[in-house]
């Protein structure tokens, strides 16, 4: 650490770490992980939504894990809730279906509708 | 390997290591990991939340669901239930709700966290690591100090924020670095007083504990606006967690080049060493201390000449509490106006407690000065446990001790002096009916004939006296005048005592008779005749002649 800038540059790449454990978020994704939806590749889901969210540089959504909701057949099933938004399920929610997510709903602020389980 | 999405934060202080929190932290990351979510969930360490009566505590973040009472033979189900199976386990829940509330949150828990300055990172971070300091604003003060501040303006900043020493006294900080910077020495020292050795007070093993770095950078800042070029913190050997992380944080330090020569390319020459106490309470004495660190006997020096004079190995030493030198960095950072406008004027910033006894919430907080003992009871320590509020000492063994009168009193200096009563150190003990008031002064003149040093006959025989008198009157023994005997000694103590702590015990028999001279009398038996005149001030001094 040589001069200030280089506390800066640590201060801004340790931040961006640190955003991930701060409860305060823009939005929530929480995979539903019951057996079901761990058969049905929720596990994958799970780490597809880290992966992607991290490419996507957004630090300010939290990711978590939740029971099963009752519609075993339509799982692996997401429900994404922005700030101050009427919460979002999806079902069937594969890698390709999280990236679309990630990139129409949470980037772009517009619900996939064709995902949606309705 | 994609970013953790959740974080276990398991409190491990002091407290919490000897039963068990590092078991705990193992076999959660253990657990998690047969699970397949090593990558996904990660195990910390990090410092007090707050709680000290709810055993092994977890946090998980970003949730913010705090775990209570955790054991090793509990984790399996915890990371089943609640990481594997996404459901939060209600029953381990402390107190069922959310406690670790973010600073922007501005409901009541909220506020417990909104605005500090000493503890804001504590709970939060991991304390042994020097990244996630620096991501929180940290070495910025010292960065700024060093590269747009002269070490002039460094002091008079100090000044302008208004702050007074945590450790007690409330001695305007600045104006004891001005004292010690305007002299001229090949060599000056900064000490860090950790020798926190009243007892209830734990606030600065927290600090420590929680966020070494504060105290490492407040340190620096010192050094810097002195001119002085080591630093020292003296730790009692009590004190083994604070040991290990503040080590660890110098090490880091010295590392990323924030302390050792030229720091930041400034020019400034600072390294820190850990000195370890063995824990006698006078040594909290600044010269009793500086007396330990020279490897003497912990005796309090001569004043003149102050340490800012001649200190260490004779040379010019400043030496601040914990607390105090953790509120640097905030100061230099948002400057003087920003400090200055919080909590009491006359008071400024906030305060650290440990709070304990009959309440609800036993553990650590951090207040602006302009609250309330009411407030701490009923806002901070969840109201009373049991019973009904009798009275509460302030500041530990050596603290006043306040009734139900002085409950609406703000918590300054100030306020307080102007009712009679000081600070003290940042203890508040609490208690209800069932404590009775001779039972109470007699175990504090336990403590404190236990720790004088000898020294000076004032102190040495007087606490003895103290002692028996208050022995006879929680047996209800007591000869009629032992009262007035009681206060003329104390008085006596307090004006010819060589150290603070022959001075001590004036505050809890003083304020015990201010507010408490029915009970005291109630230790009194009408009918016994004094044997034989004993224990006035001047027999004591006979004494030693």
């Amino acid at each position: 650490m040589k001069t200030l800038d280089d506390l800066r540059k640590m201060r801004e790449q340790v931040r961006k770490e640190l955003d991930m454990r701060s409860g305060n978020k823009r939005a929530r994704v929480t995979v539903c992980m019951g057996t079901c939806g761990i058969a049905a590749g929720a596990r994958e889901t799970m780490q597809a939504f880290l992966r992607e969210l991290e490419g996507a540089g957004l630090g300010d959504i939290a990711v978590t894990a939740a029971g099963c909701a009752g519609f075993c057949e339509k799982e692996p099933m997401v429900e994404v809730e922005v700030k101050d938004e009427k919460p979002v399920r999806y079902c069937h929610v594969d890698a390709a279906a999280v990236a679309r997510i990630v990139q129409e709903h949470l980037v772009g602020g517009k619900v996939v509708d064709d995902l949606v389980f309705a | 390997m994609a970013k953790p999405r959740a974080y276990v934060m398991v409190s491990v202080d002091a407290d919490t290591v000897v039963i068990g929190a590092r078991e705990v932290k193992t076999r959660l990351a253990a657990e998690i990991g047969t699970c397949g979510l090593g990558e996904e969930i990660r195990v910390l360490e990090t410092g007090s939340f707050g709680p000290s009566d709810a055993g092994i505590v977890a946090a998980v973040m970003p949730e913010g669901l705090v775990y209570g009472n955790l054991t090793p033979e509990r984790i399996p189900q915890l990371v089943e239930e609640h990481f594997v199976k996404g459901r939060p386990v209600s029953a381990w829940l402390l107190a069922g709700e959310h406690i670790l509330p973010d600073p922007e949150t501005t409901d009541s828990r909220g506020q417990q966290y909104f605005g500090r300055i000493v503890l804001d990172n504590c709970g939060r971070i991991d304390p042994d690591s020097i990244e996630e300091y620096i991501a929180n604003d940290g070495y910025f003060a010292l960065g700024k100090a060093l590269t747009e501040m002269t070490p002039e303006a460094v002091v008079e900043e100090v000044k302008d924020s208004g702050l007074r020493g945590r450790g007690g006294a409330g001695f305007p900080t600045g104006l004891k670095w001005s004292f010690c910077a305007s002299e001229k020495a090949d060599m000056k020292y900064v000490i860090c007083n950790a020798d926190e050795g009243e007892p209830g007070t734990f606030k600065d093993r927290l600090i420590m504990e929680g966020d070494p770095h504060k105290v490492i950078e407040g340190m620096a800042l010192c050094g810097y606006a002195l001119g002085a070029t080591q630093g020292y913190v003296y730790i009692r050997g009590e004190y083994k967690l604070s040991i290990e992380r503040i080590r660890n944080a110098i090490e880091a330090a010295r590392e990323n080049g924030l302390l050792g020569k030229d720091i930041m390319g400034s020019g400034f020459d600072f390294d820190i060493a850990v000195k370890i106490g063995a824990g006698a309470y006078v040594c909290g004495e600044e010269t009793a201390l500086i007396e330990s660190m020279e490897g003497k006997r912990g005796l309090p020096r001569v004043k003149p000449p102050f340490p800012a004079k001649a200190g260490f190995r004779g040379k010019p030493t400043n030496v601040n509490n914990v607390e105090t030198l953790a509120n640097i960095p905030f100061i230099i950072r948002n400057g003087a106006a920003q400090f200055h406008g919080i909590g009491d004027p006359g008071t400024p910033g906030t305060k650290v407690y440990t709070v304990l006894g009959h309440i609800n919430r036993a553990g650590l907080i951090e207040v602006p000065t302009s609250v309330t003992l009411r407030d701490v009871l009923e806002d901070y320590a969840g109201g009373m446990r049991s019973g009904s509020f009798k009275m509460a000492q302030l500041g530990g063994t050596a603290g006043d001790l306040l009734d139900a009168s002085m409950l609406d009193v703000p918590l300054n200096y100030d306020s307080l002096a102007k009712n009679g009563h000081s600070l003290g150190s940042g203890a508040i003990l609490f208690m209800n009916e069932t404590i009775k008031v001779c039972d109470f002064l007699h175990a504090c003149m336990k403590f404190f004939a236990h720790e004088s040093c000898g020294n000076c006959n004032p102190c040495r025989n007087g606490m003895a006296a103290l002692l028996e008198l208050t022995a006879r009157l929680k047996k209800g023994e007591g000869y009629p005048g032992d009262i007035a005997l009681m206060e003329e000694l104390v008085m006596g103590m307090q004006s010819i005592a060589f150290c603070p702590l022959g001075q001590s015990p004036a505050a809890p028999v003083l304020s015990a008779v201010r507010y408490f001279r029915d009970e005291l009398h109630a230790g009194i038996n009408v009918d016994a005749v004094r044997p034989r005149p004993e224990h006035t001030m001047r027999h004591l001094m006979k004494l030693a002649s």
